[in-house]
């Protein structure tokens, strides 16, 4: 099967965030990224059903600025084949939709038979590329991804549903999948896998080159820092942490009484 | 006179009990927005659902039916609810954000050219305009996004009350779509569930919850002292039970478990909403962490803001000190 992974970078996990200057966005600059999580599940599972066929090829799809290279570098490290790069420094006047269109123009050209992709980002959260690229390309897909296996021309799955349910689908190919976090133990890169990596091509086209047009359907006016609607009470354990736990005991004891 | 329409889920005959957040949401932008807000229920046989939910102070209820819709997919939930909306071109449809909303609504907005406007938790309007308030990076910061006519949106849970719809006499309209066999494309069995649960921690008085925030697995037995040390049941986020930390029956959220216990003590978990849903009924919360703007002290009742590998220690020896 020939497989493509859409990956994309995103601030790491525990980062401090400072809404920037204009209220537009978070300030970038002091900020390391990583890949986004569930898209390391999606990379893995594409790595493992390449594993289990014997045979294909797995495409690292990224829309990026210029730092994603090392989110690529590591994909292709673990054991992609080779990468696209849709390399854009601006993406702040797209929505998810204008960033599926472009996703979905890169992915035409390669025809693949599954494309996988994280079930949300860590950033915007949206939930939805997936779903969209999928529309867009005219093929099926299904969400919330727990378990894959190809049978034939089709691919069945196992997509969770909500309060512990699960359901098993058919679909046929080509088809777009979004994986679940868990679903696969992620793997690390080995000294071999980095070294071929800085071999393996990474071809970087820019969203003029794919020739869609720019614009958003909803546009992002303002970021800040939510408002507190519930003020807990606070007890600094930074200096004092056994004089911190002691106030709390006190509430457990006398408030809450569950001790 | 166009309105706002508000898609309803149900499953088997059953309501999701967020589709009436959804139509309290739609009422809301409705009334802001000098709209009528109209309801849809997809499925097949849905005459009595629509009844019911026509017992509500709005203007229309869409029985939207059809043979193909008996059970769900996207497929047949897309092109059932694009005949619906093309026909009465409502100025706004929202949606309440479950996880078969995910799977189908951004499809549909992808017909109309539209982004759908995803986990929303607040709706402002001014003029025509409306904004559309969400959570980014895991609910740290939120965003204002501004839309205009033909929206789609989708309302997180617990964002509006349900109780704020008033009754009322709304009309059953029945919409019959047409729907070719052939537009589904998936294959879809019966929905099952993995295995009864050895753990019910739903019966528990104490929970003590466990996040990324222990970095290891090795680091578990910190939080499982303090357990011990309350008599609490320990149970975790996502994340620690997909990576086999602690076993997925103790998973609290919206994929695991959902519980309300007299206290429930939150260490090292940011709050990210899907795992806020599932315990935020709790009596009383009592967070755990390092970063003060993690989200889960906006739900939390008491806190501790440090390293839990200190604060964690000290407060299972006062813990014991109290109980001695």
């Amino acid at each position: 099967m020939k497989i493509i992974v859409a990956i994309k970078q995103v601030p790491t996990r525990d980062s401090q965030l400072n809404v920037a200057d204009g209220g537009k966005w978070i300030e970038e600059d002091d900020l390391t990224f990583e890949i986004n999580e569930p898209d390391a599940y999606a990379l893995e599972e594409a790595l493992q059903l390449k594993e289990r066929d014997g045979e294909g090829e797995v495409i690292a799809l990224c829309l990026g600025p210029s730092r994603a290279t090392q989110t690529i570098r590591e994909a292709l490290a673990k054991g992609a084949d080779r990468a696209i790069h849709i390399e854009e420094e601006q993406l702040e006047g797209l929505d998810t939709l204008g960033i599926a269109k472009l996703l979905a123009a890169a992915v035409k050209a390669e025809n693949p038979d599954l494309i996988l992709t994280g079930l949300q980002s860590d950033d915007f959260g949206y939930g939805q590329t997936g779903v969209v690229m999928a529309e867009l390309l005219g093929i099926p897909h299904a969400t919330i991804i727990m378990q894959v296996e190809k049978q034939g021309n089709a691919i069945k799955v196992k997509r969770e549903l909500e309060d512990g349910w699960f359901q098993n689908m058919t679909i046929p190919l080509p088809a777009l999948l979004t994986i679940q976090s868990g679903i696969n133990k992620l793997r690390y890169a080995t000294l071999m896998g980095i070294k071929k990596a800085k071999t393996k091509e990474i071809k970087t086209v820019t969203a003029s080159d794919l020739g869609v047009p720019q614009g958003a359907s909803a546009t992002l006016d303002k970021v800040y820092m939510p408002q507190r609607t519930k003020q807990a009470v606070i007890f600094q354990g930074g200096d004092d942490p056994a004089k911190a736990a002691a106030q709390l005991v006190e509430k457990l004891k006398f408030e809450v009484r569950v001790i | 006179m166009s309105s706002v329409l508000v898609v309803l889920e149900q499953q088997g005959g059953k309501w999701h009990r967020m589709s009436w957040e959804a139509l309290a949401a739609g009422a809301e932008l409705a009334g802001k927005l000098g709209l009528s807000v109209d309801a849809a229920v997809v499925g097949k046989g849905v005459g009595t659902l629509a009844g019911e939910a026509a017992q509500k102070s709005i203007g229309k209820v869409y029985a939207v039916d059809h043979d193909l819709l008996a059970s769900y997919t996207a497929d047949g939930y897309t092109a059932a609810l694009e005949q619906l909306i093309q026909q009465t071109k409502p100025a706004f449809v929202l949606f309440p954000h479950t996880y078969q909303v995910r799977d189908f609504a951004p499809k549909l907005a992808t017909r109309f050219d539209r982004v759908l406007v995803s986990d929303v938790i607040s709706i402002e309007a001014a003029g025509s305009g409306v904004t559309f308030v969400r959570q980014l990076f895991q609910g740290k910061l939120n965003a204002n996004f501004a839309a205009s006519t033909g929206a789609f949106a989708s309302i997180q849970a617990g964002a509006f009350r349900a109780e704020s719809l008033a009754a009322g006499t709304a009309e059953v309209v029945n919409f019959a779509p047409s729907v070719d066999a052939s537009v589904i494309r998936i294959q879809a069995e019966a929905p099952f569930r993995e295995s009864s649960r050895a753990v019910d921690l739903t019966a528990a008085e104490i929970i003590v919850s466990v996040g990324r925030g222990i970095k290891e697995q090795d680091n578990i037995p910190v939080v499982e002292e303090l357990a011990a040390a309350l008599g609490a049941e320990l149970a975790a986020s996502r994340p620690i039970c997909d990576a086999g930390w602690l076993p997925m029956e103790r998973q609290v959220g919206s994929s695991g478990q959902t519980v309300s216990p007299k206290v429930y003590i939150a260490v090292g978990i940011s709050g990210a909403i899907q795992h806020l849903v599932g315990m935020k009924g709790s009596k009383a919360i009592v967070a755990i962490n390092k970063d003060e703007n993690a989200p889960i002290f906006e739900v939390a009742d008491y806190g501790i803001v440090g390293d839990l590998f200190e604060v964690v220690p000290a407060l299972v020896a006062e813990v014991k000190k109290a109980k001695a």
